[in-house]
């Protein structure tokens, strides 16, 4: 409860920024609140929904969980840095997303599309099934998750170099 | 059966109707760029509220200590129930097209006394939110416990502790249907099936949680309210009567809405005392629901038990249905719609699908001191359909029939229509037969059953549900406003041509995921005549759209839809007018196709629409004397016809129990719906697949689980289970369409569908691979607990 605030230095979608935060406050309040980055979303703050999914030092985390303070040196992507980077993974799944409609609300999307990076990143061409347990940290109220596997899976087959089927 | 009228602006050349085009605002949220209403810009002036909220399910609040809480360095205002109520009038859950509907005065904190865990009590607004949940540790509050009443019969026992004692008991509402001979029914019945079903509770879980950010300016008394709902002009009337603010000068504004389902069009005290902050402060104030607090605060659904009897000739023909529904909608019934909504619809939906003339349904609505109940996506049709669909499970076991033989044998045939059903609900044209056999092709059905021996040779647990469904959609007057609700039923549209030759759309229903604004531009595109990339939608500010119903009830693309169509019909003939008298020729013979003015005898091009409105905006000096160039077309639209709609369909479910485990695994789920005409497949399908799943959650995984004295005991993420892509199987949709001839669209709605049947298909399915161990459930949701159980295993 005290209000005394320490400094954090990182790297956020390629630029290096310095706050003052709170020792309490986590990483998706910094990027949302501070950075105006909000398109990390908040579905829970207890590290269950996945929409507050988020790349740190290359790998995928949930934002909610990081406190600010120890995100001190890291770097952070968000989909809007990967966005702006045109970051080729993102930009299939994007696409693939918004032609097969793999999105409602879109509240879950952001933190989805940073799974399926991930995914696709490491496994070229995974399988339903496989899609299926990788996005399952990621809820979708909406969608019922089949077009979000469809998407995915038309993206990694574009990816590949192959027109989906 | 009268032929579909010529839909002329559905045949005409380039229409987008029935085509799959994606949705213009996802690109926007595949990039991370939504407005949700906790995105929002805030200024340093914005306060943030948190709320202490009853521990206990039942209890006096004996004493209170805000000293500390006030001294905390950041705390704007702690507020008191009473506080909040000097400037906000207290609802009552009531409409009189309810006869007997009874719920308390709620007001938005608790006053004296809580009667619900969860229910918020005093609001502390600072400068930022963590600092509020810091006052709130402050708070010293001394509780008095109370007696509380949470099961439904203890709650209607003699003696029971009345939650609100002036109304002196705790029954809010009992209503009785009774139709044809039913005792008589039963009596000459070769076959009576029967069984108590229990829908145990849980809740919408919207993804983004309820969040408001309301600023009052006592320099003009307006007041702006961004919100994530679903019905902006509900919530301008609410404010205006309970604040005591002309509606006027009541704005509200939805933007980007992470999810509803029903949820959001609810009254909540937590935000209706955000309101008041702003109102006493004069700042903007902020609440965003933490995921915890959601889970307490958030209506929850269903919560049925349902005792019924289905009586069967001997060659299978349902002769007649009785049930008795028992729901508990915690302790008021919910503003502005009520919460015996659910009951109404479970009783009078009950075997809808099929023939029998003798029915009696009742329904008692209980208070308890748990959280409030109310309208989630499918009122009440899960419940109906699962009782419905279990009984024709169990009389074809009992008969020796299939289940698609029995269903069959008693679907209302497709040439009965229009049809009255005996519960009072009109069914205009559906199409149960047709949707059936699609069922039996697209899931193989034999194939499955062929499977099905195949597994219980090799020892493993198989089953295959179907369950027939009718949907209510298109509500008119009759569903809350003859009851004097400040909810209309109609939409309303504004469409004006750009100097650009651009479409603008401005239409009362409202977006949260549905694609009403691609629906939207599709039907406007088609009606007037540009490209779809020409129409622009704008939705959910009920300071830039026209005063309407919005979105909930499936009625968007139904009444949203024919309310745009005919809008564009009038702006397309007020820009052939004008381009007739440019032209020198007669309006009938031209006609506007992808954004040109030709002839409508060859296709001709005269005109384009940008040099049309070129003309009309910047050069009408060149116009023939008195011509005065009219691009605004505005028009409303109400169901008048029927008081609301239905549509009808059928699901299947394939499953696999592992009888050691007591787990489910879904190996496939097929839908056939019949919404009508169908505006965007690509939509329509994910709406459905959605909805299933949310019935499958139901049918498996979700339930607010509450220790006998009312404690909630799961209320986290990490423990309430919501469907995750790992467990769910693909979900195959397929359509009949069947379109409503009382509208020139035909569109019936589809929202609902995919939860109204889900469960069904999945009780009967784990049902069907138990039945050979003699195991049967009845309780939702089916968890390996209940499963095992159900095997004497447990
Ligand atoms: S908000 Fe971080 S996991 Fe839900
Ligand atoms: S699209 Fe709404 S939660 Fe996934």
């Amino acid at each position: 409860m005290s209000s005394e605030t320490v400094a954090v230095t990182l790297r956020v979608n390629g630029e290096t920024t310095t706050q003052m935060v709170a020792p309490r406050t986590h990483l998706a309040d910094l990027l949302r609140g501070r950075l105006g980055l909000t398109g990390t979303h908040l579905g829970c703050e207890h590290g269950v929904c996945g929409a507050c999914t988020v790349f740190i030092d290359g790998a995928t985390a949930r934002a909610c969980l990081v406190l600010a303070v120890q995100s001190d040196g890291a770097v952070v992507e968000t989909v809007e840095g990967l966005t702006d980077a045109a970051d080729p993974t993102l930009r299939a799944l994007q696409e693939a997303f918004v032609a097969r409609n793999a999105l409602q609300c879109g509240f879950c999307t952001p933190g989805m599309l940073a799974t399926a990076v991930e995914l696709l990143r490491e496994t070229p061409a995974p399988s339903r099934a496989a899609i299926r347990e990788r996005i399952s940290g990621n809820y979708c109220r909406c969608t019922g998750y089949h077009a979000i596997v469809d998407a995915i899976e038309t993206a990694a087959l574009r990816l590949a170099g192959h027109e989906p089927r | 059966m009268p032929h579909p009228p010529a839909h002329a602006a559905i045949d005409r050349p380039n229409s987008y109707i029935g085509r799959s085009v994606p949705r213009p605002n996802a690109r926007r949220l595949v990039e991370g760029r939504g407005h949700f209403t906790d995105d929002l810009p805030t200024t340093p002036r914005t306060l943030h509220v948190a709320f202490l909220r009853s521990p206990y399910p039942h209890a006096r609040i004996a004493g209170l200590d805000l000293a500390a809480a006030r001294a905390l360095p950041g705390v704007a205002l702690v507020a008191t129930g009473a506080d909040i109520a000097a400037v906000c009038t207290p609802w009552v859950g009531v409409l009189t097209h309810f006869a007997g509907l009874k719920s308390a005065p709620q007001y938005p904190l608790a006053i004296d006394r809580a009667v619900w865990l969860g229910e918020p009590i005093i609001a502390v607004a600072a400068t930022t939110r963590a600092i509020a949940e810091d006052a709130i540790d402050l708070i010293g509050i001394d509780y008095e416990e109370l007696p509380a009443v949470t099961d439904i019969d203890a709650a209607l026992a003699p003696g029971a502790p009345v939650i609100h004692p002036h109304l002196g008991d705790n029954l809010a509402f009992r209503l009785r249907l009774d139709s044809g001979d039913v005792d008589a029914a039963f009596a000459a019945a070769h076959t009576v099936v029967e069984d108590d079903f229990h829908f145990n509770r849980h809740t919408p879980v919207t993804l983004e949680t309820r969040s408001i950010l309301a600023d009052y300016d006592p320099a003009t008394q307006r007041l702006t309210v961004c919100q994530s709902t679903q019905t902006p002009y509900q919530m301008q009337e609410v404010y205006a009567r309970h604040f005591a603010i002309p509606a006027a000068n009541v704005r509200v504004i939805a933007g980007d809405v992470g999810g509803s389902f029903g949820m959001k069009l609810h009254v909540y005290g937590d935000e209706m005392a955000t309101v008041a902050l702003s109102i006493m402060l004069r700042r903007p104030v902020k609440f965003v629901a933490d995921r915890l607090e959601s889970f307490v605060s958030d209506i929850h659904a269903r919560a049925h038990r349902v005792r019924a009897r289905m009586a069967l000739a001997a060659d299978g023909s349902i002769t007649a249905m009785a049930v008795d529904d028992t729901t508990g909608i915690g302790p008021y019934s919910a503003y502005p719609r009520t919460s015996a909504v659910e009951g109404n619809q479970a009783v009078r939906l009950m075997g809808g699908p099929y023939r029998h003339r003798a029915y009696r349904g009742s329904l008692q609505v209980v208070f308890q001191n748990k959280a409030m109940m109310s309208q989630y996506r499918a009122v009440g049709h899960p419940i109906a359909c699962a009782v419905t669909e279990a009984l024709v499970d169990r009389a074809a076991a009992a008969l020796g029939l299939d289940a698609i033989d029995i269903r069959r044998r008693n679907l209302l045939t497709d040439d009965a229509y229009p049809y009255t059903s005996p519960t009072g609900y009109v069914f205009e044209r559906l199409s149960h037969h047709q949707c059936l056999d699609l069922l039996e092709r697209s899931c193989d059905y034999a194939a499955l059953r062929r499977d099905q021996q195949a597994a219980r040779q090799r020892g493993v647990c198989r089953g295959i549900g179907i369950a027939a469904f009718i949907e209510i959609t298109s509500p008119g007057p009759a569903f809350y406003g003859v009851g004097g609700a400040p909810i209309t039923a109609q939409d309303g549209c504004v469409m004006q041509l750009d100097p650009s030759g651009a479409v603008r759309v401005q239409v009362s229903v409202t977006e949260q995921g549905q694609g009403t604004e691609a629906i939207m531009a599709q039907i406007a595109a088609s009606a007037f005549g540009v490209a779809l990339d020409r129409v622009r939608v704008v939705t959910g500010d009920t300071e830039t759209t026209p005063y309407g119903g919005a979105t909930w009830a499936s009625r968007g693309a139904a009444i949203g839809g024919e309310t745009v169509l005919l809008t564009g019909h009038a702006l397309r003939q007020q820009c052939l007018a004008l381009a007739a008298a440019i032209l020198q020729t007669q309006p009938q013979t031209l006609d506007i196709v992808d954004g040109r003015v030709v002839d409508a005898a060859d296709g001709q091009e005269r005109i384009s629409v940008a040099e049309l409105a070129r003309i009309a905006y910047f050069r009408p000096d060149t116009l023939p004397p008195g011509i005065q160039p009219q691009l605004v077309a505005a028009r409303n639209h109400v169901p008048r016809d029927q008081p609301f709609a239905f549509t009808n369909g059928i699901q299947a479910s394939h499953v696999e129990v592992d009888t050691e485990t007591g787990f489910v695994r879904l190996l496939g789920h097929w839908v056939v719906e019949d919404c009508g005409r169908i505006i965007n497949p690509l939509l329509v399908d994910e709406q459905i697949r959605g909805g299933v799943v949310q019935g499958i959650g139901a049918a498996l995984f979700e339930e607010c689980l509450y220790s006998p004295e009312g404690q909630i005991l799961n209320a986290t993420l990490a423990d309430y289970l919501v469907p995750m892509a790992g467990e769910i199987p693909d979900i195959h949709v397929a359509h009949v369409e069947t379109p409503t001839l009382l509208t020139q669209l035909g569109a019936k709605g589809a929202g609902e569908a995919g939860t109204a049947g889900a469960a069904a298909a999945v009780l009967n399915a784990v049902n069907d691979a138990l039945r050979p161990l003699g195991a049967q459930l009845s309780e939702l949701p089916l968890t390996p607990q209940r499963i095992l159980a159900a095997l004497g295993r447990v």
